[in-house]
């Protein structure tokens, strides 16, 4: 095996004194900016490139490996304790993280997504060694019919299974989507919906609605009830540590999030987003206690998790194979590639395989040392959560809104974040799920290009879509999800009728 | 004329106020802030960074700050910019081709006439490939493919109205056929629309050349042609005029101050840039990103702004994005 002997290469390049410091500060600095909403990864990389410029291309690289594992495994610190996803990966997480931190089970809910992110990502680093260079060829041959499929597959499993029922998920969906048809179409450069605000012309930003929908939208709902039934703090139940059934039911959720979260991370438009939709509802399925969804199920957390820094992992595919960057912070580590004349490509593996193989091996270190410096800070976080009510929930406004204002200082995006609030407040109130929302905002217009795009390769007709064998399975795969239900409630009333 | 007046007369009060404040304004104390009107990590935040070391490391510049003000193709950017830095002297925007497409496309109020050009920076050539499996081998041959289906054949490239749909547009005529009927698939950057190329899902793809180089030099892309007007020394592929196809087209980077910029702060602007970009600092970062030297002073760059916004509406007229 060849990779391997280039690994330990890249191992003894990643364990000198200075790279381990560079990497030990990237994960600092990476947990940080993860923590702080409104500072993102890409930002933060952006920002350090020209300080970078004085180091080797070694070190620096392996510092910018450190911020980018880091930033994911912040994330979801906030999501969990606060409700407020800082970037679209971690809405997921929010979701049964949140619950569980407010059913006192915070300790165990961050536990889960730390070792999860250290396991997902251990074996999804392990993928990216050794399986990157087949793995690209099939992610080009990815049609965007395939992706299409992909999209109406998401669309489908989230809307039928959150909510009480299809016909709420679908609302709330079609909401998700009209927003994210707003702005620039990228087909055709023309505006949609956007009403003459030339801030609206890049559209709503993911995590404005996340945040407005989730955090504002909860801060409103436990006010309008404090009013009649003050609440009391969260007290913490049990150990902050992961009880011995917290392992069991972990460790599967774990595998499966790395199994989905890698290949579609690796997609040249897979993001982070539908992997971990699509890990949720995957242990929805299968879980032994469906009942605890929507309650703080730790499934719910250790699968979507997994998927989400997987995927991160999967990212680094196309940008090592191809030079393709997707996502903000690649697009900023591939500048960074370039600011010392390497460019990622097919030739990268061969022209530098020791800056290739040193830069996997300090992933390696990096996920190490994530885990070390985030078990212990469990303990702190969950302290966060004895504040009284009142003053946590001003607080998440406050975090809330500044991280928005920083991320795009307007006041368009204020006033978009307080009226996503106000529909956040009464989705809860009326019983609409919000993930289906979010969902349709992020995935709408990747599902409108990819539908285009098929049709202009397909000088119009409809029949590409079915043509494709890949396509044509997952479009099938949709149609059932979404008719059965309706199938089988229609069946037992005529057989009630019968009867 | 009473507005010119007022804002002659505003900028001439709020000139002399900074130049009492600061002194003589040498070009080594300039604090300034370069506006990139583009998210971290795309072409303009590289060059406005780029230049922010240079300046710096040169001394040509006591601080340089970079902002960035993503959005809608720049034009958020530029009419931020053109608000805030209306007669300033130490406030300056990055800014290329994209943008005259996009104010155009975007029917945007302002586009880069609004502004003070300082110089023209860089220029990058285009890049026209096929896939590796194409039965196309030459330009002529996709000239050829062109004219008998201009429908069916399909391209693809960065987002709709930019340069590499303008690229399109230009040889499609070139070859006879109409323009308006280019099928032209819009990917956001050369990173997707790469993927579309290797998984043979076109037939030909533009891009800007650094961005496909790899792919190129491994031979997974056929390059056909640059859009530049001269060989450049490390590219195989021969530009389009050397080709028999009277097409130039360069994806350049210019920077430039704020409206109404005028007399003593316009000097020292342009002199320091100037300088900068003589320096050996400049010389190298040009080399380590790879981008091809094409400076032009302001004047010149002003006359050549007003030719491409012409040729770009022009073009875009052709292909039904504006009207």
């Amino acid at each position: 095996m060849e990779s391997i002997s280039f690994l330990l290469d890249g191992f003894s390049l990643a364990i000198q004194p200075a790279n381990l410091l560079y990497a030990a500060i990237g994960v600092i600095i990476g947990t940080a900016v993860g923590v702080l909403p409104g500072i993102g990864p890409a930002l933060t990389v952006a920002l350090l490139l020209p300080v970078t410029f004085k180091l080797d291309p070694g070190g620096s690289i392996i510092m910018f490996a450190g911020i980018y594992y880091g930033g994911m495994y912040g994330g979801s610190t906030t999501a969990i304790l606060l409700n407020t996803p800082g970037e679209s990966a971690s809405v997921v997480t929010a979701l049964e993280g949140n619950k569980m931190a407010r059913a006192g089970r915070g300790g165990p809910a961050l536990a889960t997504a730390a070792v999860g992110s250290f396991v997902a990502a251990l074996i999804a680093t392990l993928g990216l060694a050794f399986l990157a260079p087949m793995l690209v060829k099939v992610a080009v041959q990815f049609g965007p019919w395939d992706y299409f499929g992909l999209m109406l597959i998401a669309f489908v499993t989230v809307s039928a299974t959150f909510g009480s029922s299809p016909l709420r998920g679908l609302t709330s969906l079609a909401f998700g989507l009209w927003l994210g048809l707003m702005g620039i179409d990228q087909l055709t450069g023309q505006a949609r919906l956007t009403f003459g605000v030339p801030e609206l012309l890049d559209g709503v930003e993911v995590t404005t609605l996340a945040v407005g929908l989730f955090a504002i939208g909860e801060a409103l709902l436990v006010a309008s009830r404090h009013l009649r039934k003050p609440e009391q703090p969260i007290p913490v139940k049990g150990s902050i540590w992961m009880t011995k059934e917290d392992w069991k039911r972990s460790w599967k959720p774990w595998l499966r999030g790395t199994v989905i979260g890698f290949p579609i991370g690796a997609l040249p438009a897979g993001g982070a987003e539908i992997p971990t939709f699509l890990s949720y509802n995957i242990e929805r399925k299968l879980s032994r206690k469906p009942e605890e969804f929507g309650y703080g199920a730790i499934e719910g957390v250790a699968g979507p998790e997994a998927a989400n820094n997987a995927s991160a992992a999967g990212t680094l595919v196309p940008l090592l194979t191809l030079g393709l960057p997707t996502s903000a912070t690649a697009a900023v580590m591939l500048a960074g590639f370039q600011q010392y004349n390497i460019q990622p490509g097919p030739l990268l593996f061969t022209q530098h395989a020791d800056l290739v193989w040193g830069l996997v091996a300090s992933l390696f270190i990096a996920n190490v040392m994530l885990l070390v410096l985030n078990l212990p800070l469990v303990g702190i976080w969950v302290k966060l959560l004895k504040i009284p009510l009142p003053w946590l929930y001003a607080g998440i406004l406050v975090f809330a809104s500044m991280g928005t204002i920083a991320a795009n200082p307007s006041v368009v995006e204020l006033l978009l974040l307080s009226g996503f609030g106000a529909v956040g407040f009464l989705m809860r109130r009326y019983d609409y799920p919000i993930a289906p929302a979010v969902v349709g905002l992020i995935l709408g217009p990747l599902a409108d290009s990819a539908l285009r795009r098929s049709l202009q390769m397909s000088l119009g007709d409809p029949m590409i879509l079915f043509q494709h064998p890949g396509s044509a399975i997952m479009i099938g795969i949709a149609t059932i999800a979404l008719v059965a239900p309706f199938i089988f409630r229609g069946l037992s009333r005529f057989q009630q009728d019968e009867d | 004329m009473r507005t010119f007046m007022k804002y002659g007369l505003l900028a001439a009060v709020v000139g002399s106020i900074v130049g009492l404040a600061d002194g003589q304004a040498s070009a080594q104390n300039l604090e300034l802030t370069i506006t990139a009107p583009a998210g971290a990590g795309g072409g303009w935040d590289s060059a406005a960074r780029s230049l922010q070391e240079a300046m710096r490391a040169s001394g040509n510049a006591k601080s340089v700050q970079v902002v960035n003000v993503p959005g809608a193709g720049g034009t958020v950017g530029l009419a931020q910019f053109i608000g805030s830095a209306k007669g300033s002297p130490n406030q300056l925007l990055v800014a290329g081709i994209t943008l005259v497409g996009a104010s155009i496309s975007n029917k945007s109020p302002v586009d880069l006439t609004k502004v003070t050009p300082l110089a023209r920076l860089t220029g990058d050539p285009l890049v026209i490939v096929v896939p590796k499996a194409s039965p196309i081998k030459t330009i002529a041959d996709l000239q050829a493919t062109i004219k008998k289906d201009v429908a069916k054949t399909i391209w693809v490239g960065g987002s709709a109205g930019g340069a590499d749909h303008i690229l399109a547009a230009l040889v499609t005529k070139a070859s006879g056929a109409d323009p308006s009927k280019v099928n032209y698939v819009a990917y956001s950057g050369g990173g997707e629309s790469l993927a579309a190329m290797l998984g043979g899902q076109a037939t030909a793809g533009v891009s800007g050349y650094g961005e496909w180089e790899g792919q190129i030099k491994s031979g997974d892309l056929r390059a056909l042609a640059i859009s530049y007007p001269e060989p450049i020394p490390g590219i195989e592929a021969k530009p389009l005029k050397a080709q028999g196809l009277d097409i130039e087209l360069v994806n350049w980077r210019g920077i430039f101050a704020g409206p109404n910029v005028q007399g003593k702060d316009l000097d020292a602007l342009k002199a320091a840039i100037d300088k900068t970009v003589k320096s050996e600092q400049w010389k190298t970062i040009l080399k380590t990103r790879g981008w091809s030297d094409y400076y032009a002073p302001g004047d010149e760059f002003k006359t050549f702004i007003a030719s491409e916004t012409d040729r770009v509406r022009t073009v875009l007229k052709s292909i039904g994005l504006a009207d």
